[in-house]
């Protein structure tokens, strides 16, 4: 946190401490890290909190921080987190006075609002009507025109017919965006150029949103082609008080789910801000909107921004603009549940630094697969030890020894770094990630740092479509460059040299070092207790800083650089490593061990063509076909649940179906077979 | 042991009196540079050739991946078969067929035979076999670990039963050699016949994946006698010793993997049944606190969790060596180290079948534990076992002779021997997982354990037939026994300990229990239920 944030906090603090704490117990209805960071803030105002959890979750992290933890019921988050009077009993009965929702599950549902509030419990979050006017697309859409706030050219009405579709189509002006009403997570959406595609996306979309929501209402509008995603946060309170905490830009995004966050952003200028943040204010006193809340905007290359929808609950990257104002907005949507003022004014608030978030998922980089398994090795980067680390805040909901499971999102942590400018948060940013020790599940981090070090990025020339275009064809895993290479070899030969000569002395060995399909020759020597490794017509000086236990190792070379490097696994012959985020296979032979390794036939990997396999554990939730049936390639002839999401399998080539090797219902492997054909 | 018996003296030096004194000496030079010249090509360049061809490292090329380098010394480079039937006095080779020697690995000196397949195949002949003898006899009296590199298409047919006579013969120091040195085979070629029993006596067998194959009797043979078709991989290749029959501890991708992960295994083990465990400079901490531990079994009682997981938790700097990894996957075993001491894993695996013990299991746990008594390497039992695996096939099959083999194993041994139980001890399989009654040395108890005669349905099936509330019943039992209490109350577990102590607490127990001295009563020896 800034120095200014620090000491706003420590005014806000005098401020309060005359006042009674705003609850005396606070029960959060959600899990993982916002369950922990919520009760964070709890803590510290002395109140204590009760978590819910399902039966799967019982000795969750959140289960573990918490005063007092009640089972909501079975593993489906339908069955437990989502499962309102369970968790309004669970209040009832452990005398909870307000209710915390945190984001997703029930934080956006008025009805679990009304429910606590019938029951005499406070929500902690917007009133019912703001939940539900700004849950509407088209409602929203609305009240924002309303109360003066740009919207994007559209039609603020539900689309009749195709032939309405084309003729709103051509008021708006093409490339128009169809999407549905009740829709979200780009389900339902569409994006036409001309009149035949606004027929085929109105056929399509109308008929996803039926399928998806139970809603097949559509609305058109304008579609703003490369678009940044930036957003603004609020504070509202029951006295008529809203203010801004600026903005956060989310441009970076796969899927539409975002990845990587900053604020400020590095593109709006201190007036668009002023008039967006003010435009966020309208938008809320509009709709007597009470609590934390987030108004989304899309902004152009000409810093026209206009309103995109309003997230009446807590937001995911709330950290980063904690970081920069130094306030902590749960706090205040405690104070505001309470009916307290807020306690800063518009005025209290300013820019301090920058921050960025990176969000850390249990999924392969590549292809955005879930990942499932227990995190043998889990280290946070660490804050306390050394002051250059200052500035890196890890928002968990897990340790060493937790499982990721198919039945909850797949978000590991949110990472934040803060830094006086942008440079420096992204700079302390790659430092966390190198830093960062999570192994048994694969997971997005060499995504994450490629990205950081993007030109592109690093330039701040972003939009939503960032992803798409910088890696069209998805990242490919970071090869490693020749700077990468004289980092890796020097520090992987002395680490073996200490691994494999448990009492060294004085001495030169010869190794080869094979990584990536490249052989260095290496010469490790040993004088007077100092490493020097020679290579490529060069000789560094390696400090190990570690023993030969411990993931995390730092190796100084010349006495400037330090690599950090984490040792995962060790089988006598290859090292696993994690350098730079990036998993590698680093084999250390002594020169005559590889002449002959050489020399061993490359294995050709078992034919799988003709199979289909799980691409992720999960369950299998259905089979469309039958032993003997013709398929045709593409045909999608299995479902496998996981991590909440229905991921289609389909057939990998055409042909008849000689045996199905799973059944419905069963729990599968990722790289299980499911079927065989002929 | 008086048996080495198969000296070949040089008469060639005799036959070359008349000449002169430096005359006799450079021709001598002369011959002994030919014949070593001859000796390193074994079978000569176009077989070497095939022998890469195949995938496959020469008898010498493997000595010289699996030794220090520069340390192996030869023996009987010159000895020559002296067989005279079916034409084989026109043919010799110096050496003829196995390279026998010594050397160090990782500085410690190991004894090593290494089959030559491109000599005769591989075949053994009488002399072959006393090369093999001779190495033999020195390993055990210096106390050094031997090392089998087969590779040999199996007798030397020519030679008769002198073919036989050298098989058994090296069959007897197998036996003899049990127990006093490790004994390890590598199987990186064919091992056919009556060969198979030498890696089968010797403590461990590991094989290359796709070019190695074990069997008593070959495809064509199986396909005379029972007219089964089958192929020599189906039949006695790595996956089948590996997964099916247990004959195998494991199998590598290639000669030099296997080579290597040989090398890394004899640094676990001592060189000798005289020696202590062991110890290697370790900086991972003794004391280390492990928190992740707490949180590692579930509570739900029918919930599997992966055992290997905790083993690398708790060892040295996470490091496992396996023995026997896919073969009856319900028990795990191998080597680690604690503060730097190797000790002996033996892990039931919820993850397969429950963890539940069944003849395979049986037999796999018991092997391991008497290796490791053999030389000295402390046991550390993690128990978490439903019970013997019930059915007509297991009782068919003989389970409760099985079953007993890790009973009497387990009770036998005087190594320290540590238990920790994490969750499920059920009836006899709890007594057999080293419990306090069988003289395990330090018992704990995890408070996620379950020790009981058996699961509540069951139990409450007998013992309340009838109670119109079975239900509540259950409820009950759960609560007397679904809990480590009744055990420590009785003394049978000595301590209930948090598992994330769990290090520091065997830590420190191995440490005391360095110096145990226990003794079983005279025997000649026990007789295991074989």
């Amino acid at each position: 946190m800034s120095r200014t944030g620090l000491l706003a906090q420590f005014k806000r603090t005098l401020q309060t401490a005359s006042v009674t704490k705003p609850f005396e117990k606070v029960l959060i209805a959600n899990r993982g890290e916002i369950a922990c960071r919520v009760m964070k803030t709890c803590r510290s105002l002395g109140i204590k909190t009760v978590a819910v959890h399902s039966d799967v979750d019982d000795r969750a992290l959140h289960v573990r921080m918490a005063d007092e933890a009640v089972c909501v019921g079975p593993a489906p988050s339908s069955q437990s987190y989502l499962d309102m009077q369970a968790i309004v009993n669970a209040a009832v009965s452990t005398g909870a006075q307000a209710v915390h929702p945190g984001y997703g599950f029930l934080s956006e549902n008025c009805k679990f609002a009304q429910l606590l509030e019938e029951n005499g419990i406070s929500f902690i979050g917007p009133k019912e009507r703001a939940i539900q006017a700004m849950g509407d697309k088209i409602e929203s859409k609305i009240i924002a025109r309303a109360a003066g706030v740009n919207c994007i050219p559209g039609f603020d009405g539900v689309v009749e017919d195709e032939a309405a579709a084309v003729r709103i189509a051509n008021e708006v002006g093409y490339p128009v965006m169809i999407k549905a009403s009740a829709g979200g997570g780009g389900k339902g959406m569409r994006v036409a150029w001309n009149d035949s595609e606004v027929k085929e996306g109105f056929k399509l979309s109308s008929e996803e949103a039926a399928a998806s929501f139970g809603d097949d209402r559509l609305l058109i509008e304008r579609f703003i082609d490369n678009p940044r995603h930036i957003e603004i946060q609020i504070l509202a309170d029951s006295h008529g008080n809203c203010i801004y905490l600026n903005e956060r830009e989310c441009s970076i995004q796969r899927r539409n789910q975002k990845v990587v966050e900053e604020a400020p952003s590095s593109f709006i200028t201190p007036e668009v801000r002023k008039a967006m943040g003010e435009q966020a204010c309208q938008l809320a006193q509009a709709v007597d909107y009470q609590s934390a809340g987030t108004v989304e905007f899309l902004v152009d290359s000409q810093m026209n921004f206009y309103f995109l929808e309003m997230n009446t609950r807590l937001q995911v990257e709330h950290p980063i603009t904690e970081c920069i104002t130094g306030v902590d907005i749960v706090d205040e949507m405690l104070r505001v549940a309470a009916g307290y003022p807020l306690s800063y004014s518009q005025s209290d608030i300013g820019i301090n630094g920058w921050a960025v978030e990176c969000r850390v998922y249990a999924e392969d980089p590549v292809r955005y697969l879930p990942s499932i398994g227990l995190l043998t090795k889990y280290t946070e980067p660490s804050v306390q030890h050394n002051d250059s680390k200052l500035g890196v805040r890890c928002d968990s909901g897990i340790v060493e020894g937790s499982s990721i499971s198919i039945h909850y999102d797949p978000m590991i942590s949110k990472l934040v770094t803060y830094g006086p400018d942008r440079t420096s948060a992204i700079e302390r940013m790659e430092r966390a990630l190198d830093e960062y020790v999570i192994d048994g599940i694969t997971h997005n981090t060499p995504l994450l740092r490629e990205i950081l070090g993007n030109e592109r990025f690093r330039s701040g020339d972003i939009s939503t479509k960032f992803l798409e275009e910088e890696y069209p064809k998805g990242y490919s895993g970071g090869a490693l460059t020749a700077l990468q290479k004289g980092e890796l070899v020097p520090s992987v030969a002395v680490l073996h040299h200490l691994k494999t000569n448990r009492t060294p002395s004085d001495d030169s060995v010869n190794y080869v070092i094979s990584c990536d399909e490249e052989k260095v020759p290496v010469t490790v020597t040993l004088q007077n207790g100092k490493y020097s490794v020679t290579f490529e017509d060069k000789t560094v000086e390696v400090s190990p800083t570690g023993g030969t236990h411990g993931t995390l190792q730092e190796f100084k070379l010349d006495s400037t650089s330090v690599v950090p490097l984490q040792h995962l696994r060790f089988d006598g012959v290859t090292h696993t490593v994690r350098y730079r985020c990036c998993k590698r296979d680093v084999t250390v032979l002594t020169p005559l061990q590889q002449k002959y390794m050489d020399t061993m036939p490359v294995k050709v990997k078992e034919d799988t063509s003709n199979l289909l396999i799980s691409p992720m554990p999960g369950s299998l939730s259905s089979i469309s076909v039958e032993e003997g049936d013709e398929v045709l390639e593409g045909t999608e002839v299995a479902i496998v649940v996981a991590m909440k999401m229905n991921n289609s399998l389909k057939a990998p080539k055409s042909g008849k179906i000689k045996k199905i090797w799973a059944k419905v219902g069963d729990i599968v492997d990722g790289d299980q077979k499911i079927l065989e054909f002929y | 042991m008086a048996l080495s018996r198969f000296y070949i003296p040089c008469h060639a030096l005799v036959k070359l009196a008349p000449q002169t004194r430096t005359a006799v000496t450079s021709v001598v030079l002369e011959r002994l540079e030919q014949k070593k010249k001859e000796a390193l090509l074994g079978g000569g360049q176009h077989r070497i050739d095939a022998q890469h061809k195949k995938g496959k490292l020469t008898a010498r090329e493997r000595i010289e991946v699996l030794l220090d380098e520069g340390s192996f010394v030869e023996w009987d480079q010159l000895v020559e078969h002296d067989c005279i039937d079916w034409g084989m006095d026109k043919t010799h080779f110096a050496g003829d067929g196995v390279v026998t020697g010594t050397g160090t690995v990782n500085g410690r000196q190991v004894f090593l035979f290494s089959q030559d397949f491109t000599v005769f195949g591989g075949s053994l002949s009488a002399a072959y076999a006393s090369k093999i003898c001779k190495i033999m006899d020195h390993a055990e009296m210096v106390g050094a670990p031997l090392l089998g590199l087969n590779d040999s298409g199996g007798a030397r047919i020519q030679e008769g039963v002198a073919s036989l006579g050298g098989y058994g013969d090296i069959f007897l120091r197998n036996v003899l050699l049990s127990g006093v040195v490790p004994q390890i085979s590598l199987i990186m070629g064919p091992c056919a016949g009556g060969a198979v029993y030498s890696p089968a006596i010797t403590d461990f067998t590991f094989m290359v994946k796709g070019t190695s194959h074990m069997f008593i009797t070959g495809p064509d043979v199986v396909k005379q006698v029972t007219n089964e078709t089958v192929t020599q991989e189906e039949l006695g290749g790595s996956a089948a010793h590996c997964s099916t029959s247990g004959c195998a501890a494991g199998a590598c991708e290639n000669d030099v993997h296997l080579l290597l992960q040989t090398r890394r295994l004899l640094d676990f083990l001592p060189s000798n049944n005289q020696e202590k465990s062991p110890v290697r400079p370790c900086s991972d901490p003794a004391e280390r606190e492990i928190p992740a531990l707490d949180n590692i079994v579930p509570n739900s009682p029918i919930s599997p969790y992966d055992i290997k997981h905790i083993v690398e938790f708790l060892v040295d700097e996470g490091d496992f060596f396996e023995i026997m990894p896919d073969y009856a996957k319900n028990i795990v075993v191998g080597f680690a180290r604690m503060n730097g001491e190797t000790v002996g894993i033996v892990g039931n695996q919820p993850l397969v079948a429950a963890g539940c013990l069944d003849i395979n299991a049986s037999v796999k746990g018991a092997r391991f534990v008497r290796f490791c008594d053999s030389f000295n390497i402390p046991l550390i039992i993690l128990e978490d076992v439903p019970g013997f695996l019930p059915g007509t096939q297991q009782e068919h099959g003989g389970i409760i002779k099985h079953g007993a083999k890790l009973l009497y194993a387990l009770a036998e041994i005087t190594v320290h021997k540590l238990t920790v139980i994490t969750r499920k001890a059920y009836g006899g399989a709890y007594v057999v997982m080293n419990s306090k009654h069988i003289r395990a040395d330090v018992n704990y108890a995890w408070p996620s354990s379950e020790i009981a005669v058996m699961g509540s349905k069951g139990a409450v099936a007998i013992i309340c037939r009838g109670d119109p509330d079975l239900a509540k019943r259950e409820e009950e039992y759960i609560d007397t026994f679904a809990n480590p209490f009744p055990t420590a109350k009785k003394g049978f577990v000595d301590d209930v300990i948090m598992p994330r102590d769990t290090r520091k607490r065997l830590c420190a127990d191995l440490k005391w229990l360095r110096n145990k001295s226990q003794k079983n009563p005279w025997k000649k020896h026990g007789n295991i239920p074989l």
